[in-house]
């Protein structure tokens, strides 16, 4: 096709030529878009770029202990990543606990229960709360979910489960201020409900009505139809948008800051605050210098090559479904 | 063919009605019942935080907010003028850097790479960019242009934003021009038009309304952010100089040094900044909802 | 069983009456269907007879289709389609309110313009159905699944690969499958919604086949757009246009012999 109307061009470029457009003009709107699409390419490889260069010292000063190590002392230089890289990980990892079965809801609520009428009013709400800044997020999380988070779920809670074995730590909060980790993780599940919700949406969407009908035609229930039905059939591109999902929860920065606490201390309690690789650079990137910058720097390149991976494997599982 | 003579023995007897068990009704009603409940859910905490917003905000929401500059410590009143002059600017930068090139970007993909390696690579790598963290790339612009030009700037904090604009155009962009069909070009193409003339008469003419709304959707994107700038734009809170260098005072920066601020001026201008900040923000996105199903409704 | 006993129908559904001593299945009275404002079927009244294949014939929009959804009443899936009159199954009205939809759609069967597999294995597509509406031991329900595949002239090419996904198999024998998945739940009536649209001929003519030999089992009504397939594998035959029942009677009669003129027309492929 791009060959084919190459050749037109090319034979028609004489007769164009006089008229406005310029050959130049031709060639340099090939050019032009050529160069902005390599743009894209330049800023991965720079952002990978800057990541290791910046790391570098980092990461050849304490070589793999900086991964293990979970100590952070800016004062001693001395610095492991191990708190930060376990906050990002649990943090992320109760998100999608909490986030996707309530994003699949949703996308079961729009696209099987909605009246029609109410399908686009209710799709724009849902999208909307992916265009709310983050640090909306964070000031919601920290001035009115964490008190009362604090008061109707930390405090009596904490009472219940206290000197129990496991729950008795898992569940037991020291300071019941209302910020740590299981909160920042509820305040990710939000913020990746509307990315897991709209795509999981769009591929019941293209499930053709006919299966549907079908699954209906032998005397299956609403249940039983998704159930059984078409969330196989859609498969594998809804666990694409839940590493989706998973990437976002990953690198969010601002509502994490605001609300896990920032404190580089390795606990079983989720109620204890902690810190993820995106809180602690936000945190700390503006006063580091030397040793301490590098280290950041060095975080933030772990954080990238996994939030890479999850989303190159998000892309790969949604697109294999989308074209067959 | 055989038509009449029915002589076969009456069908078997038909199981009784009613053989459906209850239990697959209840599991069905607790399907539907669960889904609309987290639905009002969501639909509960985005209404949540926009009365939160309102109820905090609204009160702060002064005359003096819209003229006068942020206060410094311990400082009565002030205003937040200063910093959403500098988000606008910041945002406008952004994205008058951001626009050519994601809609270049988006063209090359649609039009010229269609269905080369290259651009299958360039629209994975494009992928993934609309979802890195966004903090990721406040610190390759602070590498980038912070430490080599030896201070925060506006420019570094335009440029951060213009980064995560460009995926989204791009994205927007080739998904719009695809749309276009394809006998269109070729009509173009056939009468002698070069191809840079069928792509912006024809191509981008087709997909005007989707092209305008991948940018409004980008600005809505970048006007909310706050981690890229932090170690780009950084804040100010005065106005800030008419070259952007040194640190450029902007909504989100202020909102959340502010917010966690001991004094209660600075947290009554962080809520009002953040309603003003967030309606706008959710307005743009209405609007460029709107426009693309108008669009589509043509 | 003698004579029609539930025929009290209109004068086109009774004219058939007298060629067959089956009895009425299927009795539809007065039937309108509406998309939104658009009646799309106007006073329809025809029978069904038991053990007999009905096919209906027509210009495409005509309402074969729209008919032959509101027997299991799989059109409710969609709120602005209704449909009132009354559609007696074996004397019960399948449109009254207090029908069980779902056990109405197991126990009148329903294949469609494609064959739509499961997202499932060979032996789960129809061990499926049979599960939500009888707890059959293992033994047993593998028996009902063979016989479903034999039935459907499939057990031979799936023996092997019970376990595999119903995917991969060809589509002449995806549809074969469903046709297994609806008799394994020995519904009293299958409703063929131009079954051989997406197939190959050799395809098509096993289905018709298939067809042929489940008629001394169940009821079955078949929509087709194929009038050389209507005459081969229907004893009945209803021709409809612009949402009316223009026409019913044994296929014979109506191809050799029809009363009217827009079906001889059809027929004879001056329009449609």
């Amino acid at each position: 096709m791009a060959v084919l109307s190459d050749e037109i061009v090319v034979s028609s470029n004489m007769q164009a030529g006089r008229r406005r457009t310029s050959p130049f003009f031709d060639q340099g709107f090939r050019w032009a878009s050529y160069g902005s699409a390599l743009i894209v390419l330049a800023v991965l490889a720079g952002i990978i770029g800057t990541m290791i260069y910046g790391g570098w010292a980092a990461f050849r000063e304490f070589g793999l202990g900086f991964v293990t190590s979970s100590i952070w002392n800016v004062g001693g230089e001395q610095f492991g990543a191990w708190v930060a890289i376990t906050g990002t990980l649990t943090s992320a990892l109760i998100a999608l606990v909490i986030g996707v079965p309530i994003s699949i809801g949703i996308a079961i609520f729009l696209t099987q229960l909605c009246p029609p009428w109410l399908r686009r009013p209710v799709s724009t709400v849902i999208e909307l709360l992916a265009a709310v800044p983050s640090i909306i997020y964070g000031m919601w999380g920290l001035f009115v979910f964490a008190p009362l988070f604090a008061n109707y779920v930390q405090i009596p809670l904490s009472t219940i489960v206290e000197g129990m074995p496991i729950l008795g730590t898992v569940l037991y909060a020291r300071v019941p201020s209302g910020v740590g980790m299981l909160t920042a993780g509820i305040i990710l599940a939000i913020m990746i409900i509307p990315f897991i919700a709209s795509i999981t949406r769009d591929m019941l969407d293209q499930i053709p009505s006919i299966l549907r009908e079908s699954a209906y035609g032998v005397g299956c229930t609403t249940w039983e139809v998704v159930r059984h039905v078409l969330l196989p059939q859609a498969g594998v591109s809804i666990i694409g948008a839940v590493m989706l999902g998973l990437g976002r929860a990953l690198g969010e920065t601002m509502a994490v800051t605001f609300v896990i606490g920032n404190a580089n201390r390795l606990s079983l309690s989720l109620f204890d605050p902690s810190s993820t690789i995106a809180s602690r650079i936000a945190n700390e990137f503006n006063e580091a210098s030397g040793m301490h910058m590098s280290a950041l720097l060095a975080l933030g390149c772990i954080l990238f090559v996994v939030t890479f991976i999850v989303l190159a494997l998000a892309r790969l599982l949604i697109a294999r479904v989308k074209t067959p | 063919m055989d038509t009449a003579v029915y002589d076969q023995a009456p069908t078997v007897a038909h199981a009784p009605w009613g053989r459906v068990r209850r239990s697959r009704y209840l599991a069905d009603r607790v399907l539907k019942i669960t889904c609309t409940l987290f639905t009002l859910l969501g639909a509960f905490v985005l209404g949540w935080i926009l009365l939160m917003l309102l109820v905090e905000g609204i009160g702060g929401l002064s005359p003096a907010v819209f003229t006068q500059t942020t206060p410094g410590p311990g400082t009565e009143g002030g205003g937040i003028a200063n910093a959403i002059v500098g988000s606008l600017v910041l945002t406008t930068l952004g994205i008058v850097v951001a626009t050519p090139i994601g809609v270049l970007a988006g063209t090359y993909l649609a039009e010229y790479g269609k269905g080369s390696a290259l651009a299958t690579v360039i629209r994975f790598v494009n992928d993934i960019l609309l979802a890195a963290p966004s903090i990721l790339i406040g610190l390759f612009v602070y590498i980038l242009m912070v430490q080599p030009m030896g201070g925060y700037s506006g420019w570094a904090g335009g440029v951060a934003l213009a980064i995560i604009a460009i995926p989204v155009i791009v994205r927007s962009t080739e998904d719009m021009l695809r749309l276009v069909p394809g006998s269109l070009r070729e009509a173009g193409a056939a009468l002698g038009a070069p191809m840079s003339k069928v792509i912006v008469a024809i191509s981008w003419k087709a997909a005007r309304a989707g092209m305008v709304t991948g940018v409004i959707l980008a600005t809505a994107r970048i006007a909310g952010e706050t981690a890229p700038l932090l170690f780009t734009a950084l804040n100010n809170t005065f106005w800030f100089s008419p070259t952007l260098m040194g640190g450029v005072s902007n909504l989100p920066v202020t909102i959340y040094q502010f917010a966690l601020a001991p004094y209660a001026n600075w947290r009554e201008l962080a809520w009002a900044g953040a309603l003003i900040i967030t309606l706008s923000i959710l307005a743009l996105s209405v609007v460029a909802r709107l426009l693309l199903s108008k669009d589509k409704a043509r | 069983m003698s004579t029609i006993a539930l025929n009290t129908s209109s004068a086109i559904g009774n004219a058939a009456a007298a060629d067959t001593g089956a009895p009425v299945r299927i009795a539809v009275k007065n039937l309108n269907f509406y998309y939104g404002d658009f009646r799309s079927l106007k006073d329809i009244s025809i029978d069904f007879y038991d053990r007999q294949v009905t096919a209906l014939i027509g210009p495409s929009g005509c309402g074969k289709s729209t008919l032959l959804r509101t027997f299991n009443r799989i059109y409710s899936l969609y709120p602005e389609q209704r449909a009132d009159g009354q559609i007696l199954l074996d004397g019960q009205n399948v449109l009254s309110p207090s029908i069980d939809v779902n056990e109405l759609r197991a126990r009148v069967g329903m294949v469609f313009q494609k064959p739509t597999p499961f997202p499932m294995s060979i032996y789960d597509n129809i061990a499926f159905g049979i599960r939500l509406y009888e707890k059959l031991p293992k033994s047993e329900l593998d028996g009902r699944v063979e016989e479903a595949l034999r039935k459907a002239a499939l057990w031979d090419e799936a023996k092997d690969k019970l376990r595999q996904s119903g995917m991969g198999l060809s589509g002449g024998q995806q549809q074969r499958l469903c046709i297994a998945r609806t008799i394994a739940q020995r519904p009293e009536v299958i409703l063929l919604d131009e079954p051989t649209s997406a197939l190959d001929p050799i395809s098509t003519g096993k289905i018709e086949e298939l067809i042929e030999q489940l008629r001394s089992e169940f009821t079955i009504v078949i929509v087709t757009h194929n009038m050389q397939q209507a005459a081969r594998i229907s004893q009945f035959t209803a021709f409809m246009y612009l949402g009316e029942l223009v026409e019913f009677g044994p296929t014979t009669r109506m191809f050799m012999n029809p009363t009217k003129k827009q079906t001889q027309d059809y027929i004879t492929g001056r329009f449609g």
